[in-house]
C-alpha cells in the first residue's frame, strides 16, 4: 500500500536519511522504533510530504507520489499526526476538527464528527474550548481525531505518547488498535518501542538515518540485540 | 462640544485606518512579513478609483468597488513577484524588499501620472452635506465613511470566522505546517490573504480621496506608516488589535490636533506608540501564549 524506496534527505549539510526502504500493507500497524535523531521523524515527514527527498521514491498504491505536494497527498489518504500534535491552539476543537475534513467532498462530516465523538468523548464535552486549554493527552487525543476526520487509509503517528503518563499511554495505544481494527492502516513513529511492539505487527529498527533490523514484531521483542538496546533489558 | 467633535473627526480617520491596518495586520500574521508597500497599494487605489470618476465618470461606489478588485490583483501579484521567491529567506530581505517595492510602486506612478496632486471630483447631493447637533459639525461623508468601513470589516469577519478559505487563512497563520498536514493549499491561501488586505487598502485610498480631496503618487506613505503604528498598537497579527489600534490613533491624531498641536499631531502618535511599546511590547491585545507540549 505504502512504500519506500532508496529514501535520501539531507537537511542543510546533514545527511538525515540514507537510503531508506520499508514498505506498509494493507491493515498493518507497522512501528518504526530508535533513539532520539534516528531520522524517524524525518522519514514520516517525507513520506507526508513536509520534506522533499534529494533521492529516492514515495510510492502508494504503486503510484509514485515523491513529487507530489503535501496538501494533495492528504487528498489521497494519507494522513500525518505530527510530532508534538501541532494542533491549533487559538481555534476551537471543533474547528480543529473540521479542518481535518478540509479535503473531503464525499459523505457526511457531521456522522464523522459523531463517529470521532465516540471515540473520544472528552473532545465532545470540551468542542467550544480553544485546543491551546486542553491537557496534553486531550491535544494528543484531538490531534488523532483531526486526522481521522481526513478519512485517511494511511494514519502516520509520531510519537503519540510523548509526554503523556503512563495510564494515558495505555489509552492512547488501545485507541491505535481500535483505529487500526476498523479499518486504518497504521505507520507508527515511536520511542516506546516497548508499547509499540506490543500494538504492530512489524517492525523497523533505525540508527543514523539507516533501517538497522527489520522484521515481526512479536519475534523483535524476544531479540537480545533489541531488549538491550531499546526494552531496557 | 469641542470634544465631540473631535471624536467623530477621530472616528472617520480612524475607520480608513482601521481598513489599512487589516491589510498590515492580516499579511503579518499569515507570513510574518511587514509589508511595506502597503501604503503604496491604498495609493493606487486612490488614483484606480480617481481616474474611475473622473475618466470613466463612475459613481462612487462603482469607484470604490473597481480601485478594490484592482488593489486585490495587485496585492497577489506583488505577492507572487516579490515575496513568494522569499519565503524561506531571511526576514530582512522580504523586509528590504517590501520597501523596494514601495518605491517601485510610488515611482511608477509618478512615471504616469506625474508628481502634481491631482484632484478627486467635487462632492454632490447627500454627500456633500452636513448637519449640526449641539454645534457638533458631521458631514454626510464622515457617516459614509465609517459606514462602508464598518461594513467592510463586518465583511471580513465574516469571512475569516465563518467561511473555508477564513478557517484556512487562520490555520496558515498559527501553523502552516500543520495546514499543510490538513490539505490546506499554503501558497493559495497566503494570495487570498494578500488579495483580501489590498482590496481593504483600495478602498481606504477612495475614501481617503473623497475625504481630503488632494491625492499624489507619495501619499501612501503616512496613511501607511499610521496604520503600521496602529496595528503594532493593538497587537501585530491579531485582527482585534489592528481595529482598536486604529481607532485609538485615529482618536489622538485629532484630539492633538483639537487641542491646537496641529503641527506636532504626527509627533504625539509615534510617542504614545513608544510609551505602549515600552509598557506592553506584544502591544494592547498581544499576549506571550505559552503552548503546552
Amino acid at each position: 500500500m505504502l512504500e519506500i524506496k532508496d529514501l535520501d534527505v539531507h537537511y542543510g549539510g546533514i545527511h538525515a536519511l540514507k537510503g531508506i526502504s520499508l514498505q506498509v500493507d494493507d491493515g498493518e500497524i507497522v512501528t518504526l522504533i530508535g533513539a532520539n535523531g534516528a531520522g524517524k521523524s524525518t522519514t514520516l515527514r517525507t513520506i507526508s510530504g513536509l520534506k522533499k527527498p534529494t533521492a529516492g521514491s514515495v510510492l502508494v498504491d504503486g503510484r509514485d507520489i515523491t513529487k507530489m505536494s503535501a496538501p494533495n497527498r492528504v487528498a489521497l489518504g494519507l494522513s500525518q499526526v505530527p510530532e508534538g500534535r501541532r494542533i491549533f491552539t487559538q481555534m476551537t476543537v471543533l474547528e480543529n476538527l473540521e479542518l481535518g475534513s478540509y479535503r473531503r467532498k464525499d459523505g457526511n462530516r457531521g456522522k464523522d464528527l459523531q463517529e470521532v465523538f465516540g471515540r473520544f468523548p472528552v473532545l465532545a464535552d470540551r468542542r467550544k474550548q480553544l485546543g491551546g486549554t486542553l491537557s496534553g493527552g486531550e491535544q494528543q487525543m484531538l490531534a488523532m481525531g483531526r486526522a481521522m476526520m481526513a478519512k485517511p487509509r494511511i494514519l502516520l503517528l509520531d510519537e503519540p505518547s510523548m509526554g503523556l503518563a503512563p495510564l494515558l499511554v495505555q489509552e492512547i495505544f488501545e485507541i491505535i488498535t481500535e483505529i487500526n481494527k476498523d479499518g486504518t492502516t497504521i505507520l507508527l513513529v515511536e520511542q516506546n518501542a516497548n508499547k509499540a511492539l506490543q500494538v504492530a505487527k512489524r517492525a523497523y529498527v533505525m540508527e543514523t538515518g539507516r533501517i538497522v533490523i527489520s522484521g515481526d514484531a512479536a519475534e523483535l521483542m524476544k531479540t537480545e540485540d533489541i531488549k538491550k538496546a531499546y526494552l531496557g533489558g | 462640544m469641542e470634544v465631540f467633535q473631535q471624536l467623530i473627526n477621530g472616528l472617520s480617520l480612524g475607520s480608513i485606518y482601521a481598513l489599512i491596518a487589516l491589510g498590515y495586520t492580516m499579511v503579518y500574521g499569515i507570513i510574518q512579513l511587514i509589508n511595506f508597500a502597503h501604503g503604496d497599494v491604498l495609493m493606487v487605489g486612490a488614483y484606480v478609483g480617481w481616474f474611475s470618476m473622473t475618466a470613466l465618470h463612475m459613481n462612487m461606489f462603482a469607484a470604490l468597488a473597481t480601485a478594490m478588485a484592482a488593489c486585490a490583483v495587485l496585492g497577489v501579484v506583488i505577492e507572487r513577484v516579490a515575496y513568494k521567491p522569499l519565503r524561506n529567506s531571511t526576514r530582512i530581505a522580504a523586509l528590504i524588499t517590501a520597501i523596494g517595492v514601495s518605491l517601485f510602486l510610488e515611482y511608477v506612478m509618478m512615471y504616469f501620472v506625474g508628481a502634481n496632486p491631482k484632484a478627486y471630483p467635487d462632492l454632490t447631493g447627500f454627500m456633500a452635506g452636513s448637519f449640526t447637533i449641539h454645534g457638533v459639525i458631521i458631514k454626510n461623508i464622515q457617516l459614509v465613511i465609517i459606514g462602508i468601513s464598518v461594513l467592510l470589516m463586518i465583511i471580513l469577519q465574516l469571512i475569516v470566522q465563518r467561511t473555508r478559505v477564513g478557517k484556512a487563512m487562520r490555520a496558515v497563520s498559527q501553523d502552516a505546517d500543520a495546514a499543510r498536514l490538513m490539505g490546506i493549499n499554503v501558497d493559495n491561501t497566503i494570495s487570498v490573504t494578500f488579495a483580501i488586505g489590498s482590496a481593504l487598502a483600495g478602498a481606504a485610498g477612495v475614501m481617503w480621496g473623497l475625504y481630503y480631496v488632494s491625492i499624489n503618487p507619495l501619499m501612501g506613505l503616512m496613511p501607511g506608516l499610521k496604520a503600521f503604528v496602529a496595528a503594532v498598537f493593538g497587537g501585530i497579527g491579531l485582527i482585534p488589535g489592528a481595529l482598536l489600534g486604529a481607532y485609538a490613533v485615529g482618536f489622538i491624531e485629532t484630539i492633538a490636533k483639537g487641542v491646537g498641536l496641529s503641527t506636532y499631531s504626527d509627533a504625539v502618535v509615534f510617542l504614545v506608540l513608544i510609551l505602549i511599546l515600552i509598557i506592553k511590547p506584544a502591544g494592547l491585545l498581544g499576549k506571550n501564549t505559552k503552548e503546552k507540549v
